[in-house]
């Protein structure tokens, strides 16, 4: 069911004007992320400039919604992005896997918060979840909510370890009735990452939640998303799913890294008929 | 039993060592010179081109990090195996209206062609490049190498000999082609991907399309992710509407008449590089 929806939802023809829109629209809903153990200052300094001013020869392009980073490089991100609209973004508690003590957790998330990170990406304990233990995650998402005070917070799923469709629409109430301002797919870590159909799953949770208590959280597909087509694709199923209210980066995100340039060529190629090459765009 | 059906051949495109059809789904007739053969082929679209120049991309890393010398055996494989289709190329070239000896000289003149060719990839970089003299105590050395993805419009006539003469030299020092077969004999194009792909060049390394040069050839110039054109089978009349888009990223274009052996063939479509290396005293 699942999957047919989605592949029928993948067959719309999207036109000049919308895609033009669509693109755009992408681009300011991109985190912007950069976790690798070879991450360096220059590399995450290069990462925040471009996420301000994504290309420099064109000025009318919106800078991105957020860069994220590991917790040690939250301090260089801030620096370059204050005074910017673009947020930091760190991921946190022992982030990929999240194996670790709850207080080390939560020392973890307060230390990049206090560092200057607007926003934190945690994991959840897929460990604990899949022994059932559901008692355990929803009191780990609770406390580094508490944790994380008014930093946005996000909850990765890591749904390529969730095994289930119904596994991840749990995992998504559970974050979400624990705090969650985001539930996140996967920390790109782990393949599948974001696939369409589980993206359709806990988009339908994030319309269940909302008609339930009112509340409004954001969904970010990460880990995977390489191509403008698939973004496209991925806007359509949001539009269908939870309407035009979640198009805004307040409530969808993209977590990708080759993203941003390929969104960028796609523009370029709309707008001078000319097929582009990765050669004139600068490096993320 | 009855009369056997004829099995008659499709003609594809060649894209990344496959044979695809159009994405397009269009095709065009190629009518023989005496009017008794009808055959349809595929006629590609802007978006075939764009993929074609996706595998040449992708497969330049590899071409142009192979040895000269293996460039060479593998080109000398193609003239192997055009001279072991020899008769079907001979048997295309005369529904296209050419004499039976005209054929088979055409053959075998594209043929030698890839010989000569073959024998000059281990052997361009030495007679192009140069040690410079210079006033200091270095070494000051210049070698050519591959511009990169380079784009072709095939002449239409000598079809055979005038395709291999543009090909064979951009192949020889490890750039990657994307060619728009000429469309009056397009079934000569095809035959040669058919040699090509059986002679050991790695997929992605010459993509042939068939279809009209006046509808591809702009997308081509235009493409920002061609580093070089050669317009030798379009229109005079179009060229420089071309050479205008393809100075968007600063192509290099070229223009042949003759379908000779030609060096200068190469050079045209390599880019030198030169390096300064101390000496000592």
């Amino acid at each position: 069911m699942v999957e047919e929806r989605v592949a029928s939802l993948a067959t719309r023809s999207i036109k000049r004007e919308a895609k033009m829109w669509a693109l755009r629209t992408a681009i300011s809903m991109t985190d912007l992320t950069t976790l690798e153990g070879m991450d360096t200052k220059e590399k995450v300094r290069q990462l925040c400039h471009k996420a301000i001013r994504p290309d420099p020869t064109d000025a009318s392009i919106p800078s991105v919604a957020a860069v994220c980073v590991y917790p040690n490089l939250v301090g260089t991100a801030a620096e370059v992005l204050g005074g910017s609209s673009v947020k930091v973004a760190a991921v946190s508690t022992y982030f990929p896997s999240g194996q670790a003590p709850l207080d080390l957790k939560v020392a973890e998330t307060g230390r990049v918060v206090a560092d200057g990170a607007d926003e934190v990406d945690m994991v959840i304990d897929r460990g604990a979840f899949l022994a059932g233990d559901y008692v355990k995650v929803f009191a780990e998402v609770a406390a580094i909510r508490e944790a994380a005070g008014d930093a946005c917070l996000k909850v990765i799923l890591e749904t390529g370890e969730l095994g289930s469709y119904d596994n991840v629409r749990r995992a998504s109430m559970l974050a979400m009735a624990a705090g969650a301002d985001f539930i996140k797919t996967s920390t790109g870590k782990v393949s599948p990452a974001a696939t369409p159909a589980v993206t359709l799953v806990m988009l339908e949770s994030i319309r269940d939640f909302h008609r339930n208590t009112g509340r409004a959280v954001g969904m970010k597909p990460a880990g995977g998303i390489g191509s403008a087509k698939q973004a496209i694709r991925w806007l359509v199923l949001l539009n269908e799913t939870l309407g035009v209210e979640w198009m805004t980066p307040r409530l969808f995100r993209f977590g990708a890294s080759s993203l941003l340039n390929d969104l960028l060529m796609q523009i370029r190629w709309l707008e001078t008929e000319r097929y582009q090459s990765p050669d004139y765009f600068t490096k993320a | 039993m009855g009369e056997r059906m004829a099995v008659r051949k499709t003609y594809k495109l060649y894209v990344d060592g496959g044979f695809p059809r159009s994405e397009s789904g269009r095709t065009f007739p190629f009518v023989s010179d005496d009017g008794s053969e009808v055959v349809q082929i595929s006629r590609a679209s802007r978006k075939d081109l764009r993929m074609a120049v996706r595998a040449a991309r992708g497969a330049l890393a590899g071409w142009r990090g192979r040895s000269g010398y293996n460039r060479g055996q593998i080109l000398y494989r193609v003239a192997e195996m055009v001279e072991d289709r020899a008769a079907t190329f001979a048997a295309q070239l005369e529904l296209g209206g050419s004499s039976v000896s005209g054929a088979r000289a055409e053959v075998a003149e594209a043929a030698d062609l890839l010989v000569w060719y073959a024998g000059w990839c281990d052997k361009y970089v030495q007679v192009i490049g140069n040690m410079n003299p210079v006033a200091g105590p270095f070494f000051n050395i210049s070698v050519p190498e591959p511009v990169g993805v380079v784009g072709m419009a095939a002449p239409s006539a000598p079809v055979l000999r005038g395709l291999v003469a543009g090909l064979a030299p951009v192949i020889s020092s490890g750039n990657t082609a994307v060619v728009v077969a000429a469309p009056a004999q397009p079934m000569v194009a095809i035959t040669l991907a058919e040699a090509l792909a059986t002679a050991d060049v790695p997929a992605g390394v010459v993509n042939i399309l068939t279809g009209f040069p006046e509808e591809l050839a702009p997308w081509m110039a235009g493409h920002m992710d061609v580093n070089a054109v050669d317009l030798s089978g379009v229109h005079p009349e179009a060229l420089s509407d071309l050479e205008e888009a393809a100075s968007h990223n600063l192509k290099r274009t070229g223009r042949w008449e003759s379908p000779d052996a030609n060096l200068y063939r190469i050079s045209a479509f390599t880019e030198i590089k030169t390096v300064w290396h101390p000496k000592g005293r």
